[in-house]
């Protein structure tokens, strides 16, 4: 390790030093100093992470075994809070709520960066404005789009029903509808976060050689075959990442939901608006709270393995 | 993923030189051709086609990105009757900068707007400070157990913020040991915000690639560490300052759930958790000026982006797939 530093002005007049006993000492001295000063600049980021993230995760495993309310001392209550998790209603309609989320964002929202990305890298003009285009809304304050979608979703003057009713369509009640109220947040979470999926798609187009396309229009490949034996092979690997950070962040889904139909409306509550309503709406459950928080983490986990062992592969081949 | 965007490598005379050889060159330009060839577009019936693609391409970005933000941009200016009509206008009838004026001052838009200023300014700073020391010792100094110290830094980018939620608002409640309570401070936003492993990983990265001659013939001109840093480190680095910091800036500004968490003092609240606030508050708040605060909270990420879209874009694509 020692090797690695750079020399220093002082270590060279120490190499000078004619007794070797001497000069091994002062070395492991140098040393120490050495890691003493690397660990001056490291501390306050070990400092940050051993209090924000290292700590935490521990705490919150132990917590889920708690009760705690902040206002009595923690006690252990073993799996009591797990028992009333699987006990409470709620907690299989927020699973059910989340994983309906997923499914929708996934069948209307994850082609469409893809395709929009594979458009896009045909145009030759105006490629500016369709590239900042896209990822405007990812630059909102993710509260300022919901609220900005509620205003067109309102189901008497808002632009939505506006629009159909001048189309002479039917109208809809949007998230006050039983049925279109999952399909309406995930719109305008769609609308929200595509941008980085679809310029990742373009990064990835990009990298495609030229030469493979060639090749095949060569062979006497057409435009949909190219298509399918070039394009789609070449952007797997990006496809099955991008697949898998989709579902890991839909499944996170918080502000959409709690905007636009409250945490508390059962066709809609998801897996973080009960964390939310159990520790800091309705009684400062942590414990109970907590209990969801592992069991959420230990699905999440379960993608963010694949994504690590697919990430990692890539990294060992390239 | 191997191709790195050019702001992400040190741009140094000696700097290809000194370059491990195992890595490849910044990418050339874009890729001779992509799914249909320049000869295939040239044919007049596969031009017509293009240009058609091209207008209806132009159409629907218009209509899905940009007329969102206009309509926001331009209720505003309404009257709240005009607003409320049942044929909405394109155009305001009349340009009325009331509303704006309302939010500004008496939705106290102005205040929350000083705020999240506040806590991003201070949140971009205590990040920088704090990220790029870790990155410099990790990446320069190489202190034992440095690569484990790393290790568990990026293990924290697979946990999902939602799982740690509720430990950490108990964490920031009574940190263990000091038993300080940060909530309702800005410290409880700047703090768990400078544990930023993408931060130490990016900038641990572009240090690495910064040839050793030239630090080290800083150091033999008797330049301390710190002065190493300070002089030589980050001015060669400010292209990957420039993507971090962008990025910092615009992850505190839109950040939502842990400061309406943490800041529950209405005094104290960012712009987002403010409107959040007023939105769902007993007293009625007119749409005009309601949208109006949702325009200014807009505004600066969207100047922001028009500014440095080339290091947004460019960062997104390198930084994202790394993993």
């Amino acid at each position: 390790m020692a090797t690695s530093l750079a020399p220093h002005r002082s270590e060279v007049r120490v190499s000078a030093t004619p007794d070797p006993r001497q000069r091994r000492r002062s070395r492991l001295r140098r040393r120490i100093a050495d890691n003493a000063l690397a660990y001056a600049f490291l501390a306050a980021g070990i400092l940050c992470f051993a209090y924000f993230s290292w700590y935490p995760l521990v705490r919150g495993i132990t917590l889920s075994f708690q009760q705690d309310n902040l206002i009595t001392d923690p006690e252990w209550v073993g799996l009591t809070n797990y028992h009333h998790l699987f006990a409470d209603p709620l907690f299989w309609t927020a699973w059910r709520n989340t994983a309906e989320f997923t499914g929708i964002a996934l069948v209307l929202g994850y082609a469409v960066p893809l395709v929009i990305a594979v458009l896009l890298n045909e145009l030759r003009h105006f490629k500016g404005f369709f590239r900042i285009a896209v990822y405007l809304p990812v630059m909102l304050p993710p509260i300022v789009c919901v609220m900005l979608w509620q205003y067109f979703y309102d189901p008497g003057q808002g632009l939505f029903n506006t629009l159909l009713r001048g189309a002479h369509l039917p109208t809809s009640q949007w998230v006050q509808s039983p049925h279109m109220a999952m399909i309406s947040l995930v719109l305008v979470s769609t609308w929200a976060n595509m941008g980085g999926a679809t310029l990742m798609y373009l990064a990835a187009l990009q990298s495609i050689p030229g030469d493979l396309y060639e090749a095949a229009e060569l062979d006497g490949a057409g435009l949909w075959a190219r298509l399918r034996h070039v394009t789609l092979p070449q952007m797997r690997f990006v496809m099955l990442v991008l697949l898998l950070l989709q579902i890991i962040s839909t499944m996170q889904v918080f502000i959409e939901p709690f905007q636009l139909t409250g945490f508390t409306n059962p066709s809609t509550i998801t897996v973080m608006t009960l964390i939310y309503r159990y520790a800091f709406a309705v009684n400062n459950d942590f414990g109970l709270a907590a209990a969801m928080s592992v069991l959420l983490f230990a699905v999440l986990a379960v993608f963010a393995a694949c994504y690590l062992r697919l990430t990692r592969d890539s990294s060992d081949q390239g | 993923m191997t191709t790195t965007a050019p702001g992400l490598t040190p741009r140094t005379a000696a700097g290809s030189k000194a370059r491990p050889a195992s890595r490849r060159a910044p990418a050339p330009a874009p890729a001779p051709r992509s799914l249909i060839s320049a000869q295939e577009l040239a044919r007049p019936r596969n031009r017509r086609v293009y240009y058609a693609v091209l207008t209806l391409t132009i159409v629907l970005f218009v209509a899905v990105f940009v007329f969102p933000l206009y309509w926001m941009a331009s209720s505003a200016l309404e009257t709240p009757r005009e607003f409320a009509a049942a044929t909405p206008t394109l155009l305001p009838k009349s340009v009325h900068l009331s509303a704006y004026r309302d939010a500004w001052t008496q939705m106290d838009i102005a205040h929350f707007f000083l705020n999240t200023v506040y806590y991003a300014a201070g949140g971009w700073f205590i990040q920088m400070a704090v990220d790029v020391c870790a990155a410099y010792s990790l990446s320069r100094l190489r202190p034992v157990l440095g690569k484990f110290v790393f290790g568990a830094m990026l293990a924290s980018l697979m946990l999902p913020a939602a799982a740690l939620l509720v430990p950490l608002y108990l964490t920031v409640n009574d940190l263990p040991i000091l038993h300080l309570n940060l909530l309702n401070t800005p410290w409880a936003l700047w703090l768990p915000g400078a544990a930023n492993a993408f931060n130490i990983y990016v900038l641990r990265r572009f240090f690495d690639q910064i040839p050793g001659d030239i630090l080290d013939a800083a150091a033999i001109d008797g330049a301390s560490r710190l002065q190493v840093l300070l002089r030589v480190v980050l001015p060669l680095s400010r292209p990957v300052l420039a993507v971090v910091s962008i990025f910092s800036v615009v992850g505190m500004w839109k950040d939502f759930l842990w400061p309406l968490l943490v800041l529950q003092d209405p005094d104290r609240q960012t712009l987002s958790v403010a409107l959040h606030r007023l939105s769902t508050s007993t007293t009625q708040v007119p749409p005009t000026e309601m949208i109006a605060g949702l325009t200014i909270a807009a505004v600066p990420m969207i100047v922001l982006f028009l500014v440095f879209q080339r290091h947004i874009l460019g960062g997104l694509s390198a930084g994202a797939l790394k993993g």
